[in-house]
């Protein structure tokens, strides 16, 4: 009858109710891009009807349109248009330094980097692609299901500090998304990095930061925690230590830079401050650039 | 210890501050502390170094101010008392009475008086002296508790709106027991019988001071008419010098807001005890005014309602003939007019321009006949409450009216021609009147008997006209008829308004039968064979400070106590209304004077200001936490981590609130999410932390029964103070009885008045089942009547076998908790419950009684402690065992009978619907 045991079937139900809010979120997001089928213009496989063309010599009986080379005296074949199905593997870094948001007023870096991969993700999945997780916990499916499947997959938590992505079941020639704040070390994800363009892998690196991580605006005697635990530092005076933090995340994103420059990977930077909207836009056109191709 | 004026009452603990030097070197030592911060970036800090080492030092204004608030908190807590009771006053020892009139008269300076007890209780506290209260205008048996008990209580301690009886003196010195006391008298200043009988009774136990205000008390007795004018007059107890006083005459305005109408000052003589002066007002003004006031001085005495005395009645004068110019004595209005004229006012005009001023009563003389929207429009007026006067006549009596079928303006069906007796023509005497019926208005009236009846207008024998007569002659047939329709009345006289029929309009007996009627009755109070057999209800009572209140439920007072009994508890102040009109019970009579107490030489008497002493701990104590504010500031300045501005108004706000500390802080959102997330049974502080204790438990006991056996899973019970949480989040108190508990103050009440109306449910525990039979015998029920008084309870009963409560859970038949025999108190059924055939209860309460009132001590019998383990033990072996389960089937039923209402009685249509299913 403890105050915390009791009130287990509201917290419960208060979990469980913020699964379809995310849903719903991403949905919502997601239907402010208007999207088309892009279909290779082409014959192919596909739903879509693409043309008839006479009977050549090799075709197959079966293949013949009954229906259509009755109304004429020459044999058609009914062709679809070509189209393809790619494989996009998200990765929304769960690491402890993304729960942080430096106004209560601002949302979390973990909660904007799922809510974009989530409405990437629906986006996607609208658009006839398969979506997974990378790493093997998720591999890419299509279908309104693994929606949900993904849904609950993203709301994992990590209590690492800092953590890199697993590119262990990537899909050849597939496409990649790996949202982070990218302050932890940065030698796992070059080895990520490397090993996808290494398997024709292509995709985005989304660096999501705070507004205080941009601006360090930080005075006095403190000891900086990381949000885990694990790291500390402290100093006298904060505001000496601006210009040279600064610089080097200034430095760090340049790395980046040339990180993805070597890869053939793409870069985008979004503060949580700014509009989701436009940063799922513009991570739309950056995936869907690659996709058409 | 005394320095100059101030002195302290733990001088020892001054010692410490020889401890601040080394305070300071200590402070000077340590540096502030670093703040921690959250960042993610720090891997981006990591092996980043500080430019400048430089270690921080607390500066010295700094150190001085955490001094200073140092030294602030050991003086402060050293007691520092300003102006201390010299050595030989405060030394009285043993216990003290504080006794006030506390009658109408004190509600003048009630503060002041609180002020001086508060003061009393004070000092006696500090001096350990048990201490006793009583308030003349209600003595009660007289308690000796600590003082800080009592001051607790202070807050429901409020004049009584009478003046104390010889009575009230009498029984109040058979109360004062044996023991001896000092006694401290609060009076009024108002001489009382038996006054000197009390004080002779107190004496013979110890010393006696009284305290008392040198100002005056004024009154204001009842407004009366004369020549139109209102009078109004006002009394003191002393002629201390001319004064002036304005008394405001409160009323309701056209759009039925109170609001004073007029005001009147009166002057007092230097040597004067009297005051009076007369007020004019229009009828229209006069008719609307509900009481007067003296104004500043809120006291009972000093509101005077006013009743239907003071409303002159509007009559409309509306005459058949008006075309014998010249024969005034002939003229049918003219008795009329000099019955009316010394107390009504008289409206003359068509019967269609008269309508719209609305006047009580409208009278005809003689008119026969009326067109067809007069007579619709008079309907509407009579429906609505008018009084239609009708008289016989020439006219009438040659009409048609009445004759075939009764007219809706005529009380009776009327024989064509009427009848003439002891004429010149005819046989016989002129008629004289026969004794008025019973449950007629004229009954008791005198009949003089040179009144006689020589012509009338006839009555058609129908079998509604014997309850229509109200009047008739000694030969049976009638001559006066009424009609009641709707709110309003028909009255026909079946003789003329002149002297032509009859000789009735010359008799004083007229007179007083128009009174009677109501039409003329303004001016006189009600006599004693009008009050007899009848009841009034009062509608506002007044308070000791002189406000009106809603009467609320109270009971109804028989009519030869209104006006004859003293006022007391049973009999409050105010308005009363009776089957025809309202009646005033004011505090002071029309003839009654104030007359000054005079006390013997022997006794001190001192003013309401007594030098108090002022205990200035409190003060340096906030000192201390504001400097220490302060400190934060500067520290966080110096730190650097003052840079949000949000930060700093927080701060600002914090100190602002801590300057007035007697602020009433905002309600715990937080809290009222905890008792509104769940359901949450709530109990009742009482200020005896044991009894907190175990009706705390007792609920976390009842709550874990009740989540495994139902689908009720109450979260941790909640501890409920009346005077500052709000109640409403609550569907259950536990309201546990013990006999040193506080008063809850009147705003407290009113929430608890609301909350009970809300369908909330107070359960009452004297827990005494044990000891005590029900009612008052015992300290427990006694204090429960007190505590319960002022609620909004309805009238109880034992619960009855069939009550919804027996069988909302569980079918119960007796309601144990740790004792078990007395019986529980529900709200009683409605008088008019009965069993339907083949129903196994009656259709009850439709609704949740709002209070159970028992003794069986539930709590103690649920109580279990963190183990679960029960705290109390419950009889014996396997019997006990057994009544601790009922005691929590009991609980279970009374949860669930709050829960969900009336759903189990409604169980009772459960035949009825499985039939009308067709199963």
């Amino acid at each position: 009858m403890s105050l915390l045991s009791a009130p287990l079937r509201a917290r419960a139900e208060a979990e469980a109710a913020r699964l379809p809010p995310l849903l719903a979120r991403a949905e919502h997001l997601a239907g402010t891009v208007l999207l088309g089928e892009h279909g290779r213009r082409r014959a192919g496989l596909g739903d879509d009807f693409w043309q008839y063309r006479p009977v050549q010599p090799g075709d197959s009986r079966q293949m013949i349109d009954w229906r259509r080379s009755a109304r004429s005296d020459v044999q058609y074949v009914r062709q679809r248009e070509w189209q393809i199905a790619q494989s996009v593997m998200i990765w929304a870094d769960p690491a402890a330094s993304m729960r942080f948001a430096s106004d209560k007023n601002l949302p979390e870096k973990a909660e904007r980097a799922r809510l974009l991969a989530m409405a990437m993700a629906v986006l996607l999945l609208r658009g006839g692609e398969r979506v997974g997780l990378t790493g093997s916990s998720l591999p890419p499916r299509r279908g309104q299901a693994q929606l949900a499947r993904l849904a609950l997959a993203l709301m994992q938590d990590s209590e690492a500090d800092y953590t890199s992505p697993d590119m262990g079941g990537l899909v050849p020639h597939g496409r990649a998304l790996l949202i982070s704040d990218f302050m932890g070390d940065l030698a796992g994800l070059r080895g990520a990095l490397t090993a996808a363009a290494d398997r024709g892998v292509q995709g985005i690196l989304y660096q999501i930061l705070d507004p205080a991580e941009e601006v360090f605006p930080y005075r006095g005697r403190t000891i900086f925690e990381s949000v885990g635990g694990t790291l500390t530092h402290e100093t006298l005076k904060a505001n000496d230590l601006r210009a040279r933090y600064l610089e080097r995340l200034a430095e760090r994103k340049v790395e980046l830079g040339r990180l993805c420059a070597a890869t053939g990977w793409r870069l985008g930077v979004h503060h949580t401050s700014e509009n989701a909207q436009s940063a799922l836009l513009w991570l739309y056109r950056a995936m869907d650039g690659g996709t058409m191709a | 210890m005394i320095l100059g004026p101030i002195g302290f009452t733990t001088p020892w603990l001054l010692l410490t501050l020889v401890a601040l030097p080394i305070l300071w070197i200590i402070l000077r030592a340590v540096p502030p502390t670093p703040i921690r911060r959250r960042f993610p970036g720090v891997a981006l800090l990591l092996g980043l170094k500080d430019e400048d080492s430089v270690t921080d030092r607390t500066p010295w204004w700094l150190l001085l101010l955490r001094t200073i608030a140092v030294a602030a908190v050991i003086a402060g807590l050293a007691g520092p008392v300003l102006n201390p009771r010299a050595e030989g006053e405060a030394r009285a020892t043993g216990p003290l009475l504080i006794v006030t009139d506390g009658s109408w008269a004190s509600a003048r300076d009630w503060r002041e008086k609180i002020a001086v007890i508060n003061g009393l209780l004070a000092e006696a506290g500090r001096a350990g002296r048990p201490v006793a209260l009583m308030r003349l205008s209600d003595p009660e048996e007289l308690e000796f508790q600590a003082a800080e008990s009592w001051r607790s209580r202070l807050a429901g301690l409020v004049p009584a709106p009478w003046a104390v009886t010889p009575a009230m003196m009498e029984r109040a010195a058979d109360l004062l027991g044996e023991g001896s006391f000092e006694t401290r008298w609060l009076s009024d200043g108002l001489a009382y019988d038996g006054r000197e009988d009390l004080l002779v009774a107190l004496e013979a136990r110890g010393p006696v001071t009284v305290h008392e205000s040198p100002r005056p008390v004024l009154a204001l007795r009842p407004a009366a008419m004369t020549d139109g004018q209102i009078v109004l007059s006002a009394a003191r107890a002393t002629a201390n010098g001319p004064r002036d006083i304005m008394v405001a005459a409160h009323g309701l305005d056209p759009a039925g807001v109170l609001r004073v109408l007029a005001t009147l000052p009166l002057q007092f003589d230097a040597t004067a005890t009297e005051a009076s002066g007369a007020l004019s007002l229009p009828p229209e003004l006069r008719a609307r005014l509900t009481s007067f006031e003296i104004a500043g001085e809120e006291t009972a005495g000093s509101v005077s309602l006013t009743d239907d005395g003071l409303k002159r009645r509007e009559v409309a004068l509306i005459a058949g003939r008006e075309d014998r110019e010249g024969l005034e004595l002939l003229s049918p209005l003219h008795y009329l007019h000099q019955a009316f004229a010394p107390s009504a006012d008289m409206l003359d005009g068509a019967l269609m321009d008269v309508l719209p001023a609305n006047p009580d009563v409208i009278v005809l003389a003689d008119v026969a006949t009326l067109s067809g929207a007069e007579e619709a429009a008079l309907l509407d007026w009579v429906n609505g409450g008018g009084m239609l006067l009708r008289f016989a006549g020439p006219r009438v009596a040659a009409s048609d009216v009445s004759r075939g079928e009764e007219a809706p303006l005529m009380p009776v069906r009327l024989r064509a021609g009427g009848r003439t007796v002891g004429g010149a023509m005819s046989w016989g005497e002129p008629k004289t009147l026969a004794t008025f019926p019973e449950g007629s208005p004229f009954q008791g009236l005198v009949i003089p008997g040179d009144v006689t009846v020589s012509a009338q207008v006839m009555a058609q024998p129908d079998p509604t006209l014997a309850e229509r007569v109200i009047a008739q002659l000694t030969d049976g047939t009638p001559l006066v008829t009424r009609k009641r329709i709707g709110a309003g009345q028909v009255v026909l006289f079946h003789v003329t308004a002149n002297a032509e029929w009859s000789t009735l309009p010359l008799s004083g007996l007229f007179v007083q039968m128009l009174e009677r009627l109501a039409v003329a009755s303004s001016v006189t109070p009600p006599d004693a064979t009008e009050l007899a057999g009848s009841t009034w209800q009062p509608v506002e009572v007044l308070d000791g400070f002189g406000k009106l209140m809603d009467a609320g439920a109270r009971p109804g007072v028989a009519g030869e106590r209104l006006l004859a009994e003293a006022l007391g508890p049973d009999l409050l102040p105010g308005l009363y209304e009776g089957p025809e009109r309202r009646v005033a019970r004011n505090v002071i009579a029309r003839d009654d004077m104030l007359a000054p107490v005079a006390w013997p030489e022997r006794i001190p008497v001192e003013g309401l200001e007594r030098a108090a002493e002022m205990p200035l701990g409190g003060w340096l104590l906030a000192a201390a936490a504001l400097l220490l504010t302060v400190d934060i500031l500067a520290a966080l300045a110096l730190s650097g981590r003052l840079w949000p501005m949000r930060t700093a108004i927080g701060l600002l706000l914090a100190v602002l609130s801590l300057g007035t500390p007697d602020r009433v802080m905002a309600q715990d959102d937080t809290r009222a999410i905890a008792a509104t997330a769940e359901v949450v049974l709530a109990h009742v502080i009482t200020g005896n932390s044991a009894l907190d204790d175990t009706a705390h438990s007792g609920l976390i006991g009842l709550g874990q029964v009740l989540s495994f056996r139902t689908s009720v899973e109450p979260a941790e019970p909640i501890a409920v103070d009346l005077e500052t949480d709000e109640l409403a989040f609550y569907p259950i108190l536990y309201w546990p009885i013990s006999p040193d508990q506080p008063t809850p103050s009147a705003e407290a009440y009113v929430r608890l008045n609301a909350y009970l109306r809300g369908g909330g449910l107070i359960l009452f525990d004297t827990r005494d089942a044990d000891v005590a039979g029900f009612g008052a015998a015992s300290t427990n029920g006694a204090r429960l009547q007190r505590l319960a008084a002022p609620l909004d309870i309805p009238p109880l009963e034992p619960v009855p076998e069939d009550h919804v409560l027996t069988r909302t859970f569980y079918l119960l038949s007796d309601f144990p908790g740790r004792y078990t025999g007395r019986p529980v108190w529900v709200e009683s059924a409605p008088p008019d419950a009965e069993r339907i055939e083949g129903m196994p209860f009656r259709n009850l309460n439709d609704g949740v009684t709002p209070v159970v009132i028992g003794g069986n001590d539930w709590a103690a019998a649920w109580a279990v402690n963190d183990r679960g383990d029960f705290l109390f033990p419950v009889g014996r072996g396997y019997t006990g065992e057994r009544q601790r389960e009922l005691a929590y089937r009991f609980g279970i039923n009374l949860v669930m009978h709050v829960l969900t209402g009336n759903y189990k009685s409604d169980q009772v249509h459960v035949p009825a619907l499985l039939e009308r299913l067709g199963q």
